[in-house]
């Protein structure tokens, strides 16, 4: 466990140096994320302006799942985009074969490998419009301290869903797009999942299980999501983290290696 | 003229077998633009209540148009040509007697050809969902939307293009379109219809070219044509505007171009 902490360290700090030769783009991601937050902003307001509310829920609690959205967004562009998006070069390079002889899990390895510190300014912003949006619904930091837990799962869900797409590379090897497809639904989670037709929420519960990714962690922090959904959240979280790791062994059966 | 109608048939066959051998993974691009019909839900629920001027059924309409005249003006062309630039992969095509831009059209325009039945697969899926609103848009009102849609591709490609030739003076062109892409995505009509934008913001979102390259090709589509004049003027002017500056970069960045790596 001590040794897998060491090798994480090495890795992020390695990561972080080579990124930050890149100091220019900071300015720009931090730009073109501000400009995302404006055009969400903007997206929540078109359906609020003319006293419409999704049920239930009000102006400033559309907001915390907004930020909710907001803050998994940067997680996925520090960690997910830049490790996951990557297998499917090993594959089809074949320099796979060097992360599956080093004495160390070869999911953890490809999971970890990288850290992008430019998804940061999505992280900021997320927490910004959360806090805005709690204080004026006068929520305490017990609250938020409440919310952690789901995000969290949320945030393990997430990881568990595109690690098995992106480990659906062995087989195919040419469609790195596929996580394109998870991105694309995932967009349903800027908006609770009230405000969708009734076969959108099942689908979006429990086919690609966007409602426990912003809608309960927000539920959580507003006092009104209940034990049965944190319940149903955690189940959800581990067994896909199971899964996904036994997918990978599957997955790593059919692993012939290539250009080599 | 006999040629250049040559060259375009050659390219567009030989592009399109190129694009019909990934059908995988053109379905998942095809999947990938779920965004309009997502919004779709939100705003057909929004609507039940009469709180806003459109119908159900006219939202339903609306975003599959929408739906449909993205997956036929999606462009990429930025990140190959960024690629090609840095890679210094551009050269050998500097020596051949096409423009280079020609090779990226037509490998768009053919990809557009192998992705139309799977969208209309995936439109006819949301028909089932929502049977009452299927309808037909009239002859005159589909001749002039398959038009826009041609018009607002051509344009969205020479803008992106315009970009990518940003490629030459710096690594990183493609955030030029990140950028771009979300205003693109908040002021084409993605989100709402633009009727449903307070009056000021449409005022100042009609002067800009996104509304016409979404909004505009789908209200034709779907019968309810605004200012129809107006729309295809702007998309040429914009296209001109685009235009001059484009040749005008590329004739600077080409002397600029040190073919790295080649």
């Amino acid at each position: 466990m001590e040794r897998y902490w060491k090798v994480l360290r090495l890795f992020w700090s390695t990561a972080i140096a080579a990124e930050l030769e890149y100091r220019l783009n900071f300015l720009v991601t931090a730009l073109i994320s501000l400009g995302g937050l404006a055009g969400s902003l903007f997206g929540l307001f078109l359906f609020y302006r003319t006293g419409y509310e999704f049920e239930g829920w009000s102006w400033e609690a559309a907001l915390l799942v907004l930020g909710l959205f907001t803050v998994l967004q940067g997680f996925s562009a520090m960690v997910l985009i830049p490790n996951l998006n990557k297998i499917v070069n090993q594959v089809q390079q074949g320099t796979l074969d060097f992360v599956l002889l080093k004495p160390i899990s070869s999911q953890f390895w490809l999971s970890t490998r990288i850290i992008s510190p430019w998804g940061l300014p999505d992280v900021v912003f997320g927490l910004v419009m959360i806090g805005y949006g709690g204080s004026r619904l006068g929520l305490g930091w017990a609250d938020y301290g409440l919310a952690i837990l789901p995000l969290a799962l949320g945030a393990i869900t997430l990881y568990s869903l595109w690690f098995m797409l992106g480990a659906t590379s062995i087989w195919f090897v040419k469609i790195y797009n596929v996580t394109e497809v998870l991105r694309g639904l995932l967009e349903a989670g800027r908006f609770p999942i009230a405000a969708y037709p009734v076969a959108y929420r099942a689908f979006f519960t429990f086919v690609v299980p966007v409602a426990f990714l912003t809608t309960v962690p927000a539920q959580t922090m507003l006092g009104q999501g209940g034990r049965g959904w944190l319940l149903a959240s955690t189940l959800l979280a581990l067994v896909l983290l199971v899964v996904a790791n036994r997918f990978w062994r599957f997955a790593l059966r059919f692993y012939t290696s290539a250009s080599s | 003229m006999q040629k250049a109608l040559k060259v375009a048939r050659v390219m567009l066959s030989v592009y399109y077998a190129y694009m019909v051998e990934y059908r995988a993974e053109l379905v998942f691009w095809v999947l990938s633009g779920t965004f309009p019909l997502i919004l779709m839900g939100l705003w057909v629920e929004a609507a039940q209540g009469d709180q806003f001027d459109l119908s159900p059924t006219d939202l339903v309409r609306y975003f599959l148009a929408v739906f449909l005249v993205r997956q036929f003006t999606v462009v990429w062309v930025i990140w190959e040509f960024e690629r090609e630039v840095v890679e210094g992969r551009l050269s050998p095509y500097l020596l051949q007697p096409v423009d280079p831009a020609w090779r990226h059209f037509f490998s768009h325009v053919s990809e557009r050809f192998a992705r139309l039945p799977f969208a209309f697969l995936l439109v006819g899926l949301f028909l089932l969902l929502y049977p009452y609103a299927a309808w037909w848009p009239r002859l005159d009102n589909l001749l002039l939307g398959l038009l826009a849609i041609a018009l607002a591709f051509c344009l969205r490609f020479l803008m992106q293009y315009t970009f990518a030739l940003a490629a030459f003076w710096t690594e990183r062109a493609s955030a030029l379109e990140q950028f771009w892409f979300l205003l693109y995505t908040f002021l084409s009509g993605m989100v709402a219809p633009l009727s449903l934008f307070p009056d000021a913001v449409r005022e100042v979102v009609l002067w800009t070219p996104f509304p016409y390259l979404i909004y505009f090709p789908a209200s034709l589509l779907i019968n309810r044509p605004e200012d129809v004049g107006r729309g295809f003027a702007a998309m040429i002017l914009w296209s001109a505007l685009f235009w001059a500056l484009n040749r005008w970069l590329w004739r600077r960045g080409l002397r600029q171009y040190s073919g790295m790596g080649a």
